[in-house]
């Protein structure tokens, strides 16, 4: 008895608590950087796209949502289209860990409703940014061995010029 | 009949249903405060509009009987729970001179027979819907609200014994000196146990029991007439308040205030704490239920009304 009495008065001094409804629309919600939300696709710090092309986020993907094909220009490869189906997606962020050079992020944000499915897919240039993403430094082709226009073999950060197979001879 | 009370017959009764509709926002609201959410608060004001948004939706939902149903006691089931609970106001003063219906002299003794009538709409609910679900609340309410009924009347007898009258304005007049709920606090307690029971709110909503009977006695009912079984639901609880503030509480008795807003002020009050039952407490197994009210409840009315008859003897006798 006095247990329900007790109930009864605790559940009315909730009158005086805060509300825990974050009143959305009006109010946003803190969503952290590393929020699984909307994929984008990310440059790096000279403008040039990031993505290889590789296949490996298409690979990871367990609902098969991305899809891309492979071109090449000025020796760097690229995708010629990108593809994410976002009805498909269910953000689990494998992309984004199989991606060798940081290209496909996740962002923090959630607000892409449509009214028509197909909207839903995006394409390159939808997901394609201007800017770095996570990850301000970091750009493939300056770390990478492959030589493109401006950077020869050798040339690259961290890496020593080639041995001149030649000089070794006795 | 003068003009004036003829529109308060005639208008009283849909006061009465947009009352209802309100206050199922109010408790949508005050179950939102007591669960630190908010409730709807985007139609209106304060979300205040929610009743006329839910009531446009279910005027044109699809006004569905199913074809197993018993056609005529199906669609006459919610017409009851409505007009037993309408026509319990209209006995009930508002103020010293105001009544939607008029000054009846055994006004105690009819509500409490509206009540009783008022489990046929939830038995015939039940029945009518020819489903194990809807005919397993139905005979839950039956069983519940027939037994809650006898010591409901019992409760009161001890006011009735007290005022020496079976009219409301009476029994208000009655308690110019102290209001009924302090010498009659047993009797208060048990009476308001067997209204939640009667309007079969939580802690007593076993008819219903959403969570083992789908809806109880209105799970094949949609649309309006469901809108009515709900609608009743409110009005029940508003009736129910009002008969606490005017058998307990001293009805429209109060200072400073206009007699009408003080009755208000309690009803509203009593129907507040119920939607605070609501919140805070489970639903009862259905055998607790029952041992509560006839092993707990009903020997509780009757020391009632022994002990109260014992001290106006005594009080009687030099």
């Amino acid at each position: 008895m006095l247990d329900t009495l007790r109930t009864v008065f605790l559940t009315f001094l909730h009158s005086f608590h805060r509300r825990a409804t974050v009143q959305y629309p009006e109010q946003q919600p803190y969503l952290p950087p590393r929020y699984r939300g909307r994929i984008i696709l990310s440059r790096d710090p000279d403008g040039a796209e990031r993505c290889v092309a590789c296949n490996l986020c298409a690979v990871a993907c367990p609902v098969d949502c991305i899809s891309l094909q492979k071109t090449e220009a000025d020796g760097r490869w690229y995708p010629q289209y990108f593809r994410i189906n976002f009805s498909r997606c269910i953000f689990c962020g494998f992309c984004e860990e199989a991606c060798p050079t940081y290209a496909i992020q996740l962002t923090p944000d959630f607000e892409m409703s449509e009214y028509a499915r197909p909207n839903l897919v995006y394409e390159k240039e939808d997901l394609l940014i201007s800017g770095v993403g996570k990850y301000p430094d970091y750009s493939f082709y300056h770390v990478t061995g492959i030589p493109i226009p401006g950077k020869d073999r050798g040339a690259s950060e961290r890496e020593r010029p080639p041995v001149d197979l030649h000089s070794l001879l006795p | 009949m003068t003009r004036a009370s003829l529109a308060l017959v005639v208008l009283g009764p849909f006061a009465l249903l947009g009352l209802a509709t309100v206050l199922t926002w109010v408790e949508r609201r005050l179950l939102g405060l007591w669960q630190d959410r908010h409730g709807p608060n985007r139609v209106g004001p304060g979300g205040l509009f929610q009743p006329v948004a839910d009531g446009t939706k279910i005027l044109f939902k699809q006004d569905w009987i199913p074809p197993f149903a018993d056609r005529s006691v199906f669609i006459l089931a919610p017409v009851i729970g409505m007009m037993t609970v309408l026509l319990s106001f209209g006995v009930i003063p508002l103020t010293d001179t105001l009544w939607i219906a008029g000054n009846l002299n055994v006004g105690l003794l009819f509500i409490l027979g509206m009540m009783g009538l008022g489990v046929y709409a939830v038995v015939l609910a039940g029945w009518a819907s020819n489903s194990k679900y809807a005919l397993l609340g139905g005979m839950r309410a039956a069983a519940q609200m027939i037994s809650y009924e006898v010591f409901m009347g019992l409760s009161l007898l001890g006011v009735v014994m007290l005022a020496g009258s079976f009219n409301l304005r009476t029994i208000v007049s009655a308690q110019a000196g102290l209001w009924f709920i302090v010498p009659q606090g047993l009797g208060f307690c048990v009476f308001l146990l067997a209204g939640l029971a009667e309007t079969h709110r939580l802690p007593f909503d076993l008819p219903e029991g959403e969570n083992e009977l789908g809806a109880g006695f209105h799970t094949e009912y949609s649309g309006m007439k469901f809108g009515m079984f709900f609608i009743a639901e409110y009005a029940g609880i508003v009736l129910i308040s009002a008969l606490i503030a005017t058998l307990y509480l001293g009805g429209w008795r109060g200072p400073w205030l206009a007699p009408a807003l003080w009755f208000a002020l309690k009803t509203g009050v009593v129907v507040v704490f119920f939607i605070l039952l609501r919140a805070a407490l489970p639903r009862l197994r259905y055998d607790q239920l029952m041992a509560l009210g006839w092993k707990v409840l009903l020997p509780l009315s009757l020391l009632n009304v022994m002990a109260t008859a014992t001290v106006l003897m005594l009080r009687a006798t030099p």
